[in-house]
């Protein structure tokens, strides 16, 4: 049994491996603490009969919280991760498009190994911070942001800043300017940054990993900024999990 | 720290109780990222025991040095020719600041969106925290980028300035104006500390800046053992810092000791780091201490750096003037030259960098490049894709990073380095 554990910003993950087949994945919201975390999918996992602290259990830990979790044998970076788990989701040739909670990635990758990549800087902008924030504020989850979104008219947010984009939307919001519209203009200043930090790295076939990937509207103005298809997997936001798996 | 120097301090006009802030940090940094390596060259002692007593050691020789009647000149640049100070008997000091201590202050009076350690120099300056910045008889500074240009404007209101004009090009006439200006400089020079500048005595101080060259080329040059790295980079970068402070004269010979020190581990086979550790060159943007940053993140994530191609690197040391010239004329131009060699971002077109770093890259059998820029260093910044372009037609993995002396992204960098270290091994 392979086990791996992502601990993003915003949502925890775990994949289990039996030979090379994904047999349990799992999900839980990262909280304030990455240890109870650790420990929450931990519980998790033993309630599907595996337990990752057995000592017969290989653990690698990945993401923003891999020192978080103690049952871990060994940690490893999440954009080799994510390069190892889309290679095994997608095939080992083309570029990763990972938004998460807090990093933003570009992977982009050759016979499965990581070629080059590059990641956000330290702001928020273009990643799933930007829309929490903006979606608490509109007091919408963001799958519920995603669909008003697609069923708005373009609408300008000027600010890459979360904050002053925060700001716009309750100016927007005073104006009475549609919540679709409003909703629309913010996936777009996401996609935006997005596709402009994948630049010259897009090779290939493109795929989205990470929390967005179930979003079919972000699927789609993604695509369409990036001039070709992105496509996804159900276990795509496991994808580090499962590369930290297979990192063993 | 075993001597008090707060009597120095108060009688630079400094601001003691901030600068004691200063100064209660920084052990800790130094401790955490220096003395917590392995198997270091004793060698490294002399530099260790500058930087525990940085703001006293070396500011109190100045001061008895100035007592006698020498006079201390500032500078923030590799292109200003220390050898003209030298030959007037004067003596020479680096100012860059290196912390991001000082940045709020120099932000009160320059934008935020400029160079951290453009900000941290004039905050040192300003906030009479820095006793470099308050000893130095006239400041000299140097038409390098827009931000340095525009801040010495500032700064001038405060402190005597004198701005060298260096070309942004390099044609053989820029070459023959920054000649010219050498001879500016020398008139100045020559005011400022009252003594003549002579054949003999110029000659004589190309001969001294070029025996520090030496020395510090030969501690580089053990760095290129493929087998054994002597040293690491965090140390290497330690010697570089400070030899911007440090008498010339002694810095060659602490250089010298060293490399004897580190020639021996290449034969002795003791390397600081496990056998099969992928080497790291670094370049871009300079390190002014105490910036210590990218190289503790680095080495401190499976890699080692064996060379920095930056102005706290080889381009303090590489190429030598020309010691034949007889005439002061020929010797303008001789410094001219070297000087100008120099490949800074400032310069257009500036491809020599990228021939150099290639070549650098291959001499010091590197396994990666990292190439970073302060934030808001628009012209590294700027040239960053071409040299990455460059590196990767000749095979080279390149990592680019942009940062400044905060801490608060050094876990995201761990992560960017940390994968970039695991891409070589795979």
């Amino acid at each position: 049994m392979r086990i791996g554990i992502d601990i993003g910003s915003t949502a925890a993950k775990a994949a289990a491996l039996e030979g090379d087949e994904l047999v349990c994945t799992l999900v839980v919201p990262t909280g304030f603490n990455g240890v109870d975390a650790a420990m929450r999918l931990a519980d998790g996992l033993r309630a599907q009969g595996i337990d990752p602290t057995a000592c017969d259990a290989n653990v690698v830990a990945t993401g923003y919280g891999r020192i978080s979790v103690p049952y871990a044998g060994k940690t490893v970076t999440e954009i080799t991760c994510h390069g190892r788990g889309a290679t095994y989701l997608f095939g080992g040739n083309g570029t990763i498009i990972d938004v998460g909670g807090q990093d933003t990635k570009v992977i982009q990758l050759q016979d499965g190994k990581v070629k080059k990549f590059v990641m956000n800087d330290k702001c928020a902008a273009g990643t799933g911070k930007f829309l929490e924030v903006i979606a608490d504020r509109m007091g919408v989850t963001q799958e519920e942001l995603a669909t008003l979104a697609a069923a708005g008219e373009p609408t300008q947010i000027s600010s890459m800043c979360t904050v002053f984009a925060e700001s716009e939307v309750i100016s927007l919001i005073g104006k009475g300017e549609p919540r679709e519209n409003i909703a629309n203009g913010v996936i777009e200043s996401v996609i935006t940054k997005v596709a402009s930090l994948a630049g010259n790295l897009v090779q290939g076939d493109v795929f989205l990993t990470g929390g967005l990937c179930d979003n079919d509207y972000v699927l789609e103005r993604l695509s369409s900024h990036l001039g070709k298809p992105v496509c996804t997997d159900p276990n795509a936001r496991y994808a580090g999990a499962i590369g930290a798996a297979l990192s063993i | 720290m075993a001597i008090d120097r707060h009597e120095l301090w108060g009688n630079l006009g400094m601001d003691l109780e901030t600068h004691d802030v200063l100064c209660s940090v920084l052990p800790q940094a130094f401790g955490d990222v220096y003395l917590s390596q392995e198997n270091r060259p004793e060698g490294m002692a002399f530099w260790d025991m500058v930087v525990a007593d940085v703001h006293g050691i070396r500011p109190q020789e100045l001061v008895d040095e100035q007592a006698k009647g020498r006079k201390v000149f500032g500078t923030f640049c590799t292109y200003v020719p220390d050898e003209v100070v030298i030959a007037a008997d004067g003596i020479v000091t680096g100012l860059c600041g290196g912390s991001q201590f000082w940045v709020p202050e120099g932000e009160k009076y320059l934008p935020a969106d400029m160079c951290p350690l453009i900000k941290a120099s004039l905050g040192a300056r300003m906030g009479k925290t820095c006793p470099f910045f308050r000893i130095v008889d006239q400041i000299v500074g140097e038409t390098t980028c827009d931000g340095k240009k525009k801040m010495y404007e500032i700064m001038a209101e405060d402190v005597p300035m004198y701005i060298m004009n260096l070309p942004n090009m390099k044609r053989p006439q820029d070459v023959a104006a920054f000649a010219d200006e050498i001879a500016l400089f020398k008139a100045n020079v020559e005011e400022v500390t009252g003594n003549e500048i002579t054949v003999e005595k110029l000659a004589e101080a190309i001969k001294v800046i070029n025996e520090r060259r030496k020395a510090l080329a030969r501690v580089y040059e053990t760095r290129k053992n493929s087998d054994v790295i002597p040293i690491s980079g965090t140390d290497a970068l330690l010697m570089m810092q400070i030899a911007f402070f440090d008498d010339p004269v002694r810095c060659a010979q602490m250089a010298n000791k060293l490399a004897d020190e580190l020639e021996q581990r290449l034969v002795d086979g003791v390397s600081v780091f496990p056998a099969g550790t992928k080497r790291i060159l670094l370049t871009g943007t300079p390190l002014a201490i105490p910036n210590w940053k990218l190289h503790h993140i680095i080495e401190t994530s499976g890699a080692a750096i064996v060379c920095e191609e930056n102005c706290t690197g080889t381009k303090f040391f590489t190429n030598l003037v020309d010691e034949s010239q007889t005439t002061l004329e020929g010797m303008y131009q001789a410094l001219a030259e070297r000087y100008m060699k120099i490949n800074c971002a400032c310069f257009t077109p500036n491809k020599t960098r990228i021939d150099e770093v290639l070549a650098l890259a291959k001499e010091y059998k590197v396994d990666g490049v990292i190439n970073t820029n302060l934030k808001f260093c628009t012209t590294f910044k700027t040239e960053a894709p071409a040299l990455e372009k460059a590196l990767e037609e000749a095979g080279i993995p390149v990592l680019d990073i942009e940062t400044d002396y905060t801490d608060n992204d050094a876990e995201q960098l761990r992560t960017r380095i940390g994968a970039f270290v695991e891409m070589l091994s795979e």
